[in-house]
C-alpha cells in the first residue's frame, strides 16, 4: 500500500516567499562553502547527504488530500483541500484503462478540506465517476456552496463527472476501493472524522482536526482502540502542548506529544505529523519533528515507533 | 499519589513522587488542588519540587497548566523546581517553559521567589 501526500498544511494553503528561498540558498551555499564542496560530485553528495530537509526541500504549502493507492483501476484519497489539484492533475495525466473513477473519504466539510474541489480537474470529465464519503449531513450542501455565485465561476451543477454523495456512519464499516474503512467521531467545532482502512492485513488510520481532551480517559481509550496496531496514522500535530491545553484549547487540533502517547498506547508502527500550522515555515516544522522524535526516544517502550513529518509529494510505502 | 508539602514561610513545597501520567494524572490534580487554593495575592507561593518526579505525561502536564492559570487568576505564583534531565526534556518540548518559571534547585526557587523564605529553608 503506498500513502502519497498531496497536501499536508492546517486551515489555509500557503506558499514559499522568494526571501524564503534565498535564505535556503545563503544557508546551503554558507555550509557547502564550510564543507569544501568544489565539485559537482561533491555537490551531490553534500544536498542528498549533509543539507537539513529543511534547507534542501521544503514541506509545501498544499491543504490536506492524501491519496491512498488502490489495487484495482480507481483511485482513492482523504479530503479534498488545495492538494486535490496537483491530484487531479495526475489523474488525469495517467494512462487510463476505462472511465476515470475516484473515492474521496472527507474527514468534515471546513473550507481548506474542500477548497480544491473546484480545481479537480476528473469533476469536469464526462463519464468520470466520483463518490463522496463522509458523515456528515452538510455534505453534499458545502460542496455545492463553494461553487455558488458570487464565490466561484463555474457552479456545481455545471460539473461534467457523476459525483454522488454517500453518507456514511461512525463506527460502522463499510468495504470502499478494496479496503475495509472505519469512520470514527472527532472532536473539532462541528464534528470531524478520522478514517482507520484495512486492507491485507495493514491498516492506515487518517485522523486529522482532532482535539484530544486530556482529561477523559475513556477518550483516549477510544483513540487508542482506533489507532491500535496501526502500520500508519496520520494524526494532526498542529500545536505545541502549551498551545494545545492553553490558548488554542477548544480550536479542534492536537499536538505532538499527544499523537507520538497514543500512537505508544496503541502500538502503532509509524506515526506521520500532519496539518501543519500555516504559520511555521520549513525549519519550524523541522525543528518539531526533530523534537518529537526525541520525545519518542524519551518515552520509548518496548516498541519504537516511527516518527515522520508530512509534506507534500511525500510518499510513505506501507 | 503521594505529595508531601513543607512550607518555608510564605512559600510551600510540594514534591510529588512517581510518575504524573495518564493512570493519575487527576489524583495529581486533586492532590495539589487545596494547596492551588490557598495560592494567592499575599497568599503562599508555590515551588513544585519535582526532584522525585521521572516521567510527566501530556495529561499530567496540563494539571500543571490548570493549577498555573488558577494560581495566576488568584494574583499567586507557581514554578517549578528541580527536574530530573527527561522532566526537563519534556518541559521544553511541550514549551511549558513558556508558562513556568523553572530553577535548577528548590533553593534557588525560593531565593526567587521569597528572599525571607530563604532564611527559614536554611534554617
Amino acid at each position: 500500500m503506498l500513502v502519497r501526500f498531496w497536501g499536508t498544511r492546517g486551515s489555509i494553503p500557503v506558499a514559499l516567499t522568494s526571501a524564503d528561498i534565498r535564505r535556503k540558498i545563503e544557508a546551503a551555499l554558507a555550509l557547502a562553502i564550510a564543507q569544501g564542496v568544489d565539485s559537482p560530485d561533491k555537490l551531490r553528495s553534500f544536498i542528498a547527504n549533509d543539507l537539513d530537509f529543511s534547507l534542501s526541500q521544503t514541506y509545501g504549502g498544499h491543504s490536506p488530500c492524501v491519496q491512498i493507492e488502490t489495487n484495482r483501476a480507481g483511485y482513492l484519497a482523504c479530503d479534498m483541500g488545495s492538494g486535490a489539484r496537483a491530484f487531479g492533475g495526475r489523474i488525469m495525466s495517467s494512462p487510463q484503462s476505462g472511465p476515470v473513477e475516484v473515492d474521496v473519504l472527507m474527514s468534515h466539510v471546513h473550507w481548506d478540506h474542500i477548497m480544491g474541489f473546484p480545481f479537480f480537474a476528473p469533476a469536469y470529465v464526462p463519464g468520470a465517476r466520483i463518490r463522496i464519503f463522509g458523515c456528515h449531513d452538510v455534505l453534499e450542501k458545502a460542496f455545492r456552496l463553494q461553487q455558488s455565485a458570487p464565490c466561484f465561476p463555474v457552479d456545481f451543477s455545471r460539473l461534467a463527472a457523476n459525483i454522488e454523495f454517500v453518507k456514511l456512519e461512525a463506527g460502522k464499516t463499510v468495504d470502499i476501493a478494496g479496503f475495509r474503512v472505519t469512520p470514527k467521531l472527532q472532536r473539532h467545532t462541528g464534528d470531524s472524522y478520522g478514517y482507520r482502512l484495512e486492507r491485507d492485513g495493514k491498516a492506515i488510520v487518517y485522523s486529522t482536526d482532532s482535539e484530544h481532551k486530556l482529561e477523559d480517559p475513556s477518550e483516549t481509550d477510544a483513540f487508542v482502540e482506533f489507532f491500535r496496531n496501526a502500520d500508519l496514522v496520520i494524526f494532526d500535530a498542529m500545536y505545541s502542548l502549551l498551545e494545545a491545553v492553553s490558548v488554542k484549547e477548544d480550536w479542534g487540533h492536537s499536538s505532538n506529544m499527544v499523537g507520538v502517547e497514543l500512537a505508544q498506547l496503541a502500538h502503532v508502527k509509524h506515526l506521520c505529523m500532519f496539518h501543519h500550522e500555516p504559520a511555521f515555515d520549513d525549519q519550524r516544522i523541522q525543528s518539531v519533528l526533530n523534537e518529537t522524535i526525541r520525545f519518542e526516544q524519551l518515552t520509548r517502550g518496548s516498541q519504537a515507533l516511527m516518527v515522520s513529518a508530512a509534506f507534500d509529494g511525500m510518499e510513505i510505502e506501507v | 499519589m503521594d505529595i508531601k508539602n513543607k512550607t518555608y514561610s510564605n512559600v510551600l513545597v510540594l514534591s510529588p513522587v512517581g510518575r504524573i501520567d495518564h493512570a493519575n494524572s487527576e489524583d495529581f490534580r486533586n492532590g495539589v488542588a487545596p494547596f492551588i487554593d490557598r495560592c494567592k495575592t499575599d497568599g503562599e507561593r508555590i515551588v513544585l519540587d519535582l526532584a522525585g518526579v521521572d516521567y510527566i505525561s501530556s495529561a499530567g502536564l496540563r494539571c500543571f497548566m490548570l493549577a498555573e492559570k488558577q494560581a495566576r487568576a488568584q494574583g499567586g505564583l507557581v514554578v517549578v523546581a528541580a527536574m530530573q534531565p527527561v522532566v526537563k526534556e519534556i518541559f521544553e518540548i511541550s514549551r511549558f517553559t513558556l508558562v513556568f518559571e523553572t530553577f535548577a534547585t528548590v533553593r534557588e526557587a525560593i531565593a526567587k521567589v521569597s528572599p525571607a523564605a530563604l532564611k527559614a529553608y536554611q534554617a
